[in-house]
């Protein structure tokens, strides 16, 4: 079926990962996407990683479905962060 | 200069309102503090809860005066937030949680309770699949959780509850001295009823003695309250080994899983408990809701601290709270389904951090048992160094020396002297709490910053100078003032 085709997962994780970037608290970021390279271990990454091999057609719709239901939840969740941000960390300006 | 608008501002308001004493005080803390280099940060600024005039003026003078930077270059005290290490203390919210929740702080706002119209039966449904959740993490049945406003009243209303209810025929209680304060408080309240309370001893890793505790059980003991992981040193009590004692004498046995639940699995009829205390707050949750599971089969039966409309079964009366209620069943879901994924992670962070401190400062004593120990909360003493100095080093991280109850006091932890660590020892320890959202960036950050102040203010220690030159401080006879 079309909707749980490969450039349909690649689309769906490379969205998570980009919404995901906007969080405007780093730890928020972190959770969900990791910006640095040596340590590029984070949720949706490993999430994707872990259910790579997963081949029963009802598991993948079902996984699907739960990141599509988490992508909504990002881009909802980061419109609020941004509309009651802080200063940013200490550590942040290390940040690119 | 902002500082000076801001105290043209207070000059001109007469006969200010509580918000303005109170920014008029902070203002001249900042002046005296810096030597007229005062600048306001937007931390611990009282001007967010002012209203009108001042608050623009604030924000006008704000735009105007970039403070990045203006003076020595050292923007990062100016207006960055501090690191966050003491998620033992409370967790910051999960994104996924607040979303659960804001539909029901929004437009489902009807009371759970209200059996006549739809709006009663939404929330309610809500609250029901909540309870589910939290079951589910616990391995109970969703009739066994009460909702309350946390684990202080969950804790309150198991150890008074249960001790009350079968007064008649027990009036012997036994915890353990490292307990958080709201137990021992109980248990104190408890004593000034009539209740005999023994309060058990543990051994210098934190640990509970199980021979100890057998003995203490009395034909008369009604209840036994051990916490599951303790809030100062990460120490996991052997649960289940108290659960299969207490049951096989038919006594009831509480924990205090706060800490636990959520971290570490928790299975209650595997680990035969009888009642268990929850907060919402330490697993990525809202403030202000938590549960206590109390067992149906065989059944406890606990006296209500509340009197009230009957909710939750009678037990505790009080309009369930629907939205922090979601959030927190939301909270139970996702760490149901992260635990282990988290778990590995935080294994991994405090190993990184303890290595890195222990490989590059002498004398760290790390408190509590090294294997029954929950890794997110690491406790450290540092010899020679004192722990609030080291603290207010620390001020670009946030941390604690132990609980945030009594972080306000000097007195060392009592949880440190009752595991027996040296005064001197308990006055140098630090917490350092690791949770989901904690990153190595962080943990590399807070290790790189303390190695460097320990390693300062022992330089300034005229007691690390003396144990460089081999003098032992016992040996030392202080005179007394």
């Amino acid at each position: 079926m079309a909707s749980s085709s490969r450039a349909h997962v690649l689309s769906l994780y490379r969205t998570m990962l980009r919404e995901s970037k906007k969080f405007s608290s780093y730890n928020y970021r972190w959770l969900f996407v990791s910006f640095s390279r040596t340590y590029a271990i984070r949720r949706i990454r490993d999430a994707f990683k872990e259910n790579k091999n997963v081949c029963n057609f009802q598991d993948i719709q079902t996984l699907l479905n739960r990141a599509e239901e988490n992508l909504e939840i990002i881009q909802r969740q980061v419109t609020i962060g941004h509309l009651y941000s802080t200063q940013k960390l200490v550590i942040e300006h290390q940040e690119k | 200069m902002l500082c000076r608008g801001v105290l043209s501002k207070l000059l001109s308001a007469q006969s200010g309102p509580a918000p303005v004493c109170e920014l008029l005080g902070k203002g001249f803390q900042l002046a005296a503090r810096s030597n007229g280099r005062a600048r306001l940060s937007q931390t611990g600024c009282p001007a967010l809860h002012l209203k009108g005039s001042i608050q623009d003026d604030l924000r006008g003078s704000d735009a105007n005066t970039p403070m990045k930077g203006n003076t020595d270059g050292n923007w990062k005290d100016v207006d960055l937030r501090p690191l966050y290490m003491d998620v033992q203390a409370t967790t910051p919210m999960d994104p996924r949680v607040l979303d659960a929740m804001l539909p029901y702080l929004v437009n489902y706002y009807g009371n759970p309770h209200s059996r006549t119209h739809a709006y009663g039966w939404e929330s309610e449904k809500a609250m029901e699949k909540a309870r589910e959740q939290v079951a589910s993490l616990i391995g109970a049945d969703p009739r066994e959780i009460i909702f309350t406003s946390g684990a202080t009243e969950s804790n309150n209303m198991a150890i008074k509850g249960v001790a009350r209810f079968y007064k008649s025929k027990k009036n012997h209680i036994i915890t353990t001295q490292t307990e958080h304060k709201c137990v021992l408080d109980s248990c104190r309240s408890l004593e000034a009823e009539g209740f005999h309370v023994t309060y058990l001893p543990v051994d210098r890793h934190g640990l509970i003695d199980l021979k100890t505790l057998k003995n203490s059980l009395r034909p008369d003991t009604s209840l036994v309250s051990v916490m599951m992981v303790n809030n100062e040193i990460g120490v996991k009590q052997p649960i289940s080994e108290i659960g299969h004692l207490c049951s096989s004498q038919k006594i009831f046995l509480h924990t205090d899983a706060a800490q636990a639940v959520g971290k570490i699995p928790v299975n209650v009829n595997e680990m035969k408990i009888d009642l268990m205390s929850i907060s919402g707050h330490k697993i990525y949750g809202p403030k202000g809701v938590g549960a206590v599971y109390v067992q149906r089969r065989p059944r406890v039966r606990l006296e209500a601290l509340q009197s009230g409309g009957g909710q939750e079964r009678g037990m505790r009366s009080g309009t369930v709270p629907t939205p922090l209620v979601v959030g927190f069943g939301a909270a139970c879901e996702i760490a149901k389904q992260e635990m282990e994924y988290d778990h590995r992670r935080i294994s991994l962070l405090a190993d990184r951090l303890i290595n890195k401190i222990m490989n590059e400062i002498p004398d760290v004593v790390m408190n509590g048992d090294p294997e029954h120990h929950y890794p997110g909360c690491v406790n450290l003493s540092f010899a020679y160094v004192e722990g609030e100095s080291l603290l207010m080093a620390l001020k670009d991280v946030a941390l604690s020396s132990g609980s945030a109850c009594t972080s306000a006091s000097l007195e060392p932890s009592y949880v440190l002297r009752a595991i027996g660590t040296d005064e001197d020892l308990a006055h140098s320890s630090i917490r350092f709490g690791i949770g989901r959202f904690t990153t190595e960036e962080e943990v590399d950050y807070t290790v790189e910053k303390c190695i460097q102040q320990v390693k300062r203010l022992r330089e300034m220690s005229p007691l690390w100078e003396m144990v460089q030159d081999g003098v032992d401080l016992k040996s030392i006879k202080w005179t007394q003032h």
